[in-house]
């Protein structure tokens, strides 16, 4: 989230597109209502299906899933012809003046610079023009035939109401009322919030959804301030802390990155890390790349990371191919090329697309380890559960180690909300029987791969013998060890990098904040965005001050948010150029003359005078935020719609470019890609309020609650192929197929798309073959192999699939 | 179970006893506010109901709509009904309500109970059931015009919600007040929910529910359970909550005309015997008559003894 939970209460409209917050997040959904309760907001909901968030929203319009850029663009569109725009926020806080390369260009569904073979850009004409000071070209009029504000113009051009309705079935009435509903919000005192989640993600153009909402998030002038902003609802306590601590396969904590094979050494690696300003005298936060970098490396490594071994950068892998995303990793086992899996927290088996090739390629694995506080399905992948699970466990070689841990309810440490909230908790009672944390777990796996390198030496020992391990428990770090270590400390003191002589703070201290931080080994710190957390005042995720001055939903001294305890994120962007606020009464910092003074920690220098010209997007190379988003996504600096890999029309655009361009997809996954003339219904897949993902199943509770899976689909295509509802059907892909009982229902109805009915088939997840709910299967066993070109999440939410009345499936 | 003392109840079922009723009129009344129009069919109340209560329910069977379980039992107090309207503008509505019991002001249930005591009223209004003295006949099932009381089978007692009197009887609020994510169950005295609800009923006809407005019939007094509904003006599109609803007139007439009938016809056969009596005598036994008894007598107890043998 840019913002908060508790401020969605200020928005004045609503959106909830790519999501269904009222059912994935009810909790935090109060906020949605309490601004339609106090704050008189109107709610919006675009879903293909009618969904419990839909049953209180203001206004409901259908859409087809996958179509979702198709939709936005045509709302930019909408704002851009009738000047439904904040000007002077765009003008002053939005690349729209900036002037991009020659030769860049889009035509017949491609960016300039395509290679069919690679599936991939050459990327050098996605830039701006760079003048002869070495800063980005500006036209402040923005009408210069090379500005973004005109390519972006002509970019969203062909999607009109009519192309809208077209593509996405959504009726053009409806989508014309959603687009004046959003651009009621393009004066400095009206405010919309973007609330998102897996809706938009699950994509093989997930990262361009988004995008598409932060552009007209920008015209409209609406980041920055409070009850705007484009809000990410995570779907889970702590998914927020997995991305924030770089649990991906290529990325090291605070949003770093591993290096490429291509970079050998710190110098190369850094080259392409140096983030200089594009514009005078701008900010470009990431400048300090480097101290962020080598702090982590000290924190890692201690007295082995030095200036000499440019701190122990040897001993980090170095990527070969961009990614070793799940998707990856699962091809590598069902070829035969990985032989091992620990398995934390999570239920493969169950989740991970093509569920046919997954137990395909645990069963090739000479070993699983499965670390979960529950019996997931992926630890009993090889046990027979009849229709439910038809395996033969004779053929199955896997060993399968299973380590019970620790709940979030017996467990210490911190949990990362969606609003970046760092949230200290507490054990509420002891793990049952032989349960242990996943702390203790990891560190003594560590002391034994250690003990076996140091007796018997091995390929590499140095990363793993050298490791920082700094705890009173090597057995078991505490949590509070491990959080100070994340905050970060100084090795030795820091001083005034003006005046030497001026100790900032003394060695052996808790770092106050990652402006502490030093790229010469003088500091520690685990994880650069977390550095503030534990201070030497302390554990300040702990705190529990619920004080809200001036009622403005941040709470400054409630737990801990990152970065640096501010709350809103871009709050500068909240105050004209002169350093007023747009809006009084939405009021959070403001210039005083001497200093920036409000409700939150400023984004920005605390002392920096409005009269610098430093632009509000402190992290961002330019200061302003990217309309264009330069060369920095591999699939396109605008979005562009695609269709999705399996889908019951083409691309009416561009019927050449099917699907997203760039998105990987292996051979055989390819290969196993279903039509419509088989597969002829969209399907997508979603969560249901009773359950969290595989875990509440467990629970007798939730189990009474929603005992049974099902799917939806609507009353029309019941009555085409004789379901009555409550029956049996199967539901098959041409990678699966699985049976259910029928939802027939008004909430779904059958949309008209390129002239074509199209009809919806909603299929949740969370059913299973273990637990307290009826047995069943998961939305997985379906699903087509292929994520978004980015960041490879997997296409979950839009694939083709046939609905068949059927028998029951024989009890186990 | 009741958790309040005599002296809170105002009525008791069957009871010829006069209750104290002495915190009648000291007491506020309550009411349990639940406003449609924010319920985002979460099921948290639901979930609260059964651990507060600790009660466990079966784990049922998908039949093909969200309603789990599918209908009211001894032990779920408490389910969301989901319905699907399409309303003469040609849009859906996915109406989804909170059912229970309404704790009326004049319940059905206490009048159409025949035994002493198994059904009270308070004087905040929370109508109770004490399972101690409920005889199982079922007649509450009966007199309730909102088909809420279920008979449990294996105990043969009827259960429903308690409002959470033994919470409300400590400060507290009910469990599903206290847990619903957007406070669409509010609690407090029946006046602040009224009061609150001519709000939302405005904010609910600015978005163009000219229909919206607050349920608290007048036919049974008023409910210590109340809804503000988008459309107040059709309350059975909310599956089924019945318009006017009405202590049916069968228990009005048990517990009305025909109650005073029967005590009439009592008394009457009473008079009639002691008439009879005084006029006519005893009834004399004739010495035949008990000669046949004893042979009766003896009769049984040898075919005790063979079904005995029989058993061994």
């Amino acid at each position: 989230m840019t913002n908060l939970w508790m401020d969605i209460k200020h928005a004045d409209v609503v959106i909830v597109m790519g999501g269904n917050s009222a059912e994935a997040h009810p909790c935090g959904f109060k906020w949605v209502i309490e601004a339609k309760v106090k704050n008189g907001a109107r709610l919006i909901v675009v879903d293909p299906r009618f969904t419990r968030t839909a049953s209180v929203a203001d206004f409901y319009c259908p859409i087809r899933q996958g179509t979702d850029i198709a939709f936005l663009n045509g709302v930019t569109r909408y704002l851009l012809e009738n000047d439904k725009l904040q000007h002077e926020y765009v003008k002053s806080y939005t690349n729209a003046g900036f002037l991009v390369r020659d030769g860049f260009d889009f035509k017949d569904g491609l960016f300039t610079g395509y290679d069919s073979d690679k599936r991939d850009y050459d990327r050098s004409t996605w830039e701006y023009e760079i003048g002869p000071d070495g800063y980005a070209v500006v036209d402040e009029t923005m009408t210069h035939p090379r500005c973004v504000m005109t390519l972006l113009r002509k970019h969203v051009d062909p999607y009109t109401p009519e192309m809208v309705e077209r593509i996405c079935g959504s009726p053009r009435e409806k989508f014309l009322h959603v687009c004046e509903m959003i651009a009621s919000t393009c004066t400095p005192d009206r405010v919309m919030t973007s609330l998102y989640a897996l809706g938009w993600t699950h994509h093989s153009k997930g990262s361009q959804n988004i995008r598409s909402m932060t552009i007209v998030q920008q015209l409209l002038g609406n980041i920055g301030m409070l009850g705007g902003g484009l809000n990410a609802l995570r779907g889970h306590s702590n998914i927020q802390g997995l991305t924030d601590i770089g649990l991906m396969s290529n990325l090291l904590p605070g949003y770093m990155n591993l290096p490429t094979d291509k970079e050998p050494d710190l110098a190369t690696y850094m080259k392409t890390r140096q983030f200089k300003p594009l514009r005078p005298g701008q900010t470009s936060y990431w400048q300090n790349y480097s101290k962020f970098f080598v702090s982590f490396m000290k924190a890692m490594y201690g007295r082995a990371a030095t200036a000499d071994n440019e701190y122990a950068y040897e001993y980090l892998p170095k990527m070969d191919v961009p990614t070793y995303d799940v998707l990856r990793a699962f091809e590598l086992a069902n070829q035969g090329k990985m032989n091992g899996y620990v398995i934390q927290g999570f239920n493969p088996l169950m989740t991970f697309p093509n569920r046919a090739k997954m137990t395909a390629a645990l069963s090739k694995l000479k070993y699983l380890v499965v670390m979960d506080p529950l019996q997931t399905e992926t630890a009993r992948f090889w046990e027979n559960h009849g229709e439910y699970n038809d395996v033969d466990p004779t053929k199955i070689q896997t060993e399968v180690f299973e380590l019970p841990t620790t709940c979030f309810a017996e467990d210490e440490g911190s949990l990362s909300n969606s609003s970046c909230w760092l949230q200290w908790h507490w054990p509420a009672q002891p793990p049952p029987f032989e349960a242990r944390t996943d702390i203790a777990i990891m560190a003594a796996l560590y002391a034994r791969l250690k003990r076996l390198y140091a007796q018997e030496g091995g390929a590499f020992p140095d990363p793993i013998l050298n490791l920082n391990w700094p705890y009173a428990l090597a057995d078991e770090p505490t949590p509070d060890e491990l959080a100070r270590e994340i905050n970060g400390y100084s090795l030795e003191a820091v001083t005034d990098p003006n005046d030497a002589t001026k100790v900032l703070l003394p060695a052996g201290k808790q770092l106050d904040s990652f402006a502490q931080l030093r790229d010469d080994g003088k500091t520690a710190c685990g994880c650069w965005v977390y550095s503030g957390c534990y201070t030497e005042r302390g554990n300040q995720m702990a705190r529990r001050d619920s004080g809200d001055p001036g009622d403005r939903g941040i709470a400054p001294n409630w737990a801990w948010s990152w970065p640096a305890n501010r709350r809103v994120l871009y709050n500068r962007a909240s105050c004209d150029p002169q350093g007023k606020p747009w809006d009084e009464k939405r009021k959070i910092i403001e210039w005083n003359g001497k200093q920036w003074i409000g409700f939150d920690v400023p984004d920005y220098g605390p002392t920096v005078p409005p009269s610098q010209g430093v632009g509000p997007f402190i992290m961002n190379q330019e200061g302003v935020s990217r309309l264009f988003v330069r060369n920095l996504m591999r699939d396109g600096p605008f979005p562009a719609h695609y269709e999705p890999f399996e889908s019951p029309i083409v691309n009416v655009l561009a019927p050449d470019i099917q699907g997203n361009p760039c998105s990987r997809i292996f051979k055989d996954d390819l290969a196993a890609l279903g039509t419509s003339d088989k597969f002829p219904y969209a399907a997508t897949s979603y969560r249901l309020t009773e359950h969290f993902h595989f875990w509440t199943k467990h629970a007798r509770v939730n189990a009474i609650l929603q005992p049974e899976f099902f799917v939806e689909i609507s009353e029309q295509l019941a009555a085409e192929k004789g379901i009555a509802p409550g029956s049996w059907v199967q539901v098959s892909s041409n990678r699966g197929q699985l049976k259910a009982k029928a939802v027939v229902t008004k909430r779904i109805k059958p949309l008209i798309c390129d002239g074509k009915t199209v009809h919806v088939v909603g299929i949740p997840h969370h059913f299973g073959f273990t637990g307290a709910t009826r047995k069943g299967w998961g939305p997985n066993s379906l699903t087509p192999v292929v994520g978004d070109a980015n960041i490879e999440t997997p296409e979950f939410k839009a694939w083709l699939v046939n609905v068949e009345p059927t028998s029951p499936p024989a009890m186990v | 179970m009741a958790n309040y003392q005599s002296l809170d109840i105002v009525r008791r079922s069957a009871s010829t006893e006069v209750s104290p009723g002495i915190r009648n009129g000291t007491e506020m009344e309550v009411a349990k506010l639940i406003d449609v129009s924010r319920c985002i069919g979460c099921k948290a109340c639901q979930s609260a109901c059964e651990q507060w209560n600790d009660l466990r329910d079966d784990i049922g069977h998908h039949v093909g709509v969200y309603d789990n379980p599918l209908d009211l039992t001894a032990k779920s107090w408490t389910l969301m009904r989901f319905t699907e309207y399409e309303n003469p503008k040609g849009d859906l509505e996915f109406l989804i309500r909170k059912d229970g019991c309404m704790h009326c002001a004049d319940p059905g249930c206490l009048k159409a109970c025949p035994s002493p005591g198994a059904i009270v009223q308070y004087a905040n209004g929370i109508v109770d059931f004490v399972e101690e003295n409920c005889i199982g006949c079922g007649y509450c099932v009966k007199g309730c015009p909102f088909n809420i009381p279920r008979y449990a089978q294996d105990d043969r007692k009827a259960y429903k919600c308690t409002l959470c009197n033994d919470r409300v009887s400590v400060g507290q609020e009910p469990a599903c007040v206290k847990t619903c994510p957007t406070g669409a169950i509010m609690f407090g005295s029946k006046g602040a929910m009224i009061e609150h609800a001519n709000g939302r009923v405005e904010d609910l006809q600015s978005r163009g529910f000219e229909g919206a407005g607050l349920y608290d019939p007048q036919g049974v007094g008023g409910t210590h359970v109340m809804y503000v509904l988008h459309h107040a003006d059709q309350p059975e599109l909310y599956a089924g909550l019945p318009k006017d609803p009405h202590i049916s007139p069968v228990v009005q007439a048990w517990k009305g005309g025909l109650k005073i009938f029967g005590l009439a016809s009592f008394a009457l056969a009473t008079i009639g015997s002691f008439i009879h009596y005084v006029t006519k005598g005893p009834n004399e036994v004739s010495s035949e008559e008990e000669e046949e008894a004893r042979d009766e007598i003896a009769a049984s107890k040898q075919r005790r003894t063979v079904s005995r043998e029989v058993r061994l």
